[in-house]
């Protein structure tokens, strides 16, 4: 197949993964959308074998590798349970930073195949396309294993901070461009993989000083990131198509970065430096007086709710563990035959990553046109009878709005307190990530349910 | 004088970028998680160079060191397209309406 051909078709699959993205503007459309992505994928693959148009023995090796790789995929994605959708998400991103890395490396090493010159005498361009392609790929690839660890929970969700940490990431940043300098100088191979390994020791530094529940930002993070290797290969190898992907994948991520830093009302740097809750700890110490609390039982949250006229439901991380989003949808069903209006409050935050609650509730049929997000139905708790919060804690902390020492104050947050009653569903009174007491706890218009998310909530639809 | 192709490819990696940007805000918030593996899905159309890669050289050498990352490359890919999609469809089929 001739290049301007195989190019042209590389441009029709880079249209469908645009028109893939497109789709998702609204749940209708969305699986037409996948459809659209899985064509573009298979154009291109197809494309590449045709124009690489050597069909010996190799071709059989890369399809029995296809199949391989496919079918692991495939078990993954059938058999992964939702609840675990973030540490997948993060694992997939570990395997697109290393394929990148691994095909930085292979130009690297036979740079004819790909045009590129001969090894040993690169191209200047291409020697540096290739070279920050391999960089942020390893960058992805080690700093999404550490969050794949974190969520799974293999490693403690705790920030790991030390002295002089920022210096270091600052130096081994720096170490990076002088590398890639002096890889275009010297074209030695011993520098090319000095900066790999230094790029997997960056992508590890940058990632462990942040905490489990700013994994929303890393995850995105890691989005952008692996996108911006797939465009640095993609340059390398002058592949619209991968291009065209690496800047909407990279755009993305940046995006949803943008969305949950925007949530917290914290600046991007402040979460990527880390330590958040490490550091302000202190500020719970000084509201330690003992507080009068109001607890109740399943009896009286059901007695409430089945009283009610309208219902919401704050859902937040807790749920997600406690995988009680089941038990949750039995509740509001039997909650809606006694005539309750029930609609769900969704916080950007809520979660370990952007639209995990959304997609738990979708796997226990609640209908999506229930699940709201903050700004549409922050109005709607001032008219609700009860607002019934199960897992979540720092989005519904009213000192967000009333105290400019909190640390979180300023983060747009659920109006939760404003609702008749308010169900609050925790093990016990300990204070959220962010390490504050939530007001919400002490206000007289609040029921503290202490138990785990999931046995309450069955409890109570045992007691309506 | 001749513009070099490399300032083209600059073009249509900057006009894609836009592109995102506002296809990606469209994008409506309860979707964000389908939006991240469809994104980690498409991608491994990195793929593509590790077929070039792994292809490269002549029929006799099939496994010298640049053909083995290419083909450790393709497995990777070939996980995250097939579980990416796979797994972004699980999650669309999910999404549904109020019964009326």
């Amino acid at each position: 197949m001739s290049a301007n051909l195989s190019a042209l078709f590389y441009l029709i699959s880079g249209i469908l993964f645009i028109l893939a993205l497109r789709g998702l503007s609204s749940p209708e459309t969305s699986r037409q959308g996948n459809y659209f992505g899985i064509a573009g994928m298979a154009i291109a693959i197809i494309v590449t074998f045709l124009s690489v148009g050597n069909f010996g023995i190799g071709l059989i090796y890369v399809l029995i590798f296809l199949i391989i790789g496919g079918s692991i995929g495939a078990f993954i994605a059938f058999r992964i349970p939702m609840t675990a959708m973030p540490e997948l998400v993060a694992g997939f991103h570990s395997l697109v930073g290393l394929a990148a890395v691994f095909v930085a490396i292979s130009a690297f090493l036979k740079p004819e195949a790909f045009n590129l010159g001969i090894a040993g005498n690169i191209k200047i361009a291409s020697l540096i396309e290739m070279s920050l392609g391999a960089a942020i790929g390893a960058i992805t690839f080690s700093g999404s294993i550490i969050a794949f660890l974190k969520l799974r929970g293999i490693m403690s969700g705790s920030p790991i901070t030390f002295k002089g940490q920022h210096v270091i990431n600052l130096l081994l940043g720096l170490a990076i461009f002088l590398l890639i300098g002096y890889l275009c100088v010297s074209q030695s191979s011993n520098i090319f993989w000095t900066l790999v390994l230094i790029s997997f020791l960056v992508g590890v530094l940058l990632i462990i000083p942040i905490g489990g529940a700013d994994m929303p930002v890393v995850i995105s993070m890691l989005n952008s990131y692996s996108g911006w290797a797939a465009a640095g290969i993609g340059f390398t190898l002058e592949n619209t198509a991968l291009i065209i992907t690496g800047a909407l994948v990279g755009s993305s991520g940046a995006i949803l970065s943008y969305i949950m830093c925007k949530g917290m009302n914290r600046s991007f740097f402040n979460v990527i430096l880390g330590g958040w809750g490490a550091t302000e700890q202190s500020s719970n110490l000084r509201s330690k007086e003992q507080k009068p609390v109001k607890s109740g039982n399943s009896d009286d949250a059901a007695f409430l709710m089945k009283n009610a006229s309208s219902v919401i439901i704050v859902p937040g991380y807790g749920m997600a563990v406690a995988q009680a989003q089941h038990a949750l949808r039995e509740m509001v069903d039997a909650l809606k035959k006694n005539g309750v209006k029930v609609s769900y409050a969704i916080h950007p935050v809520a979660g370990r990553m952007p639209g995990h609650m959304n997609v738990l509730l979708a796997e226990a049929n609640v209908p999506y046109d229930e699940v709201f997000e903050l700004e549409e139905i922050n109005n709607d708790f001032a008219n609700c009878d009860v607002a019934y919060v199960i897992g979540a804690n720092d989005v519904t902390n009213p000192v967000a709005k009333s105290d400019p020492q909190s640390p979180i104050y300023g983060m747009p947050v659920l109006d939760v307190e404003k609702s008749k009653s308010v169900l609050f569903v925790k093990r016990s009174l300990s204070p959220g990530y962010a390490g504050i007491d939530n007001d919400l706890f002490y206000r007289d218009n609040t029921l503290m349910l202490f138990a785990d998310a999931k046995k309450m909530t069955e409890d109570i639809i045992k007691s309506l | 004088m001749e513009i070099d192709p490399f300032i083209f490819r600059l073009s249509i990696f900057i006009l894609s970028i836009f592109i995102g940007y506002y296809v990606v805000w469209s994008v409506t918030p309860s979707l964000h998680t389908p939006l991240m593996s469809v994104t980690n899905a498409i991608s491994s159309v990195i793929i593509v160079g590790a077929i070039i890669a792994a292809l490269a050289g002549s029929s006799k050498m099939v496994f010298e060191t640049s053909n083995i990352f290419g083909f450790l490359a393709i497995i990777l890919a070939a996980v995250n397209i097939f579980g990416g999609f796979l797994v972004t469809q699980r999650m669309l089929q999910m999404y549904k309406k109020k019964k009326k």
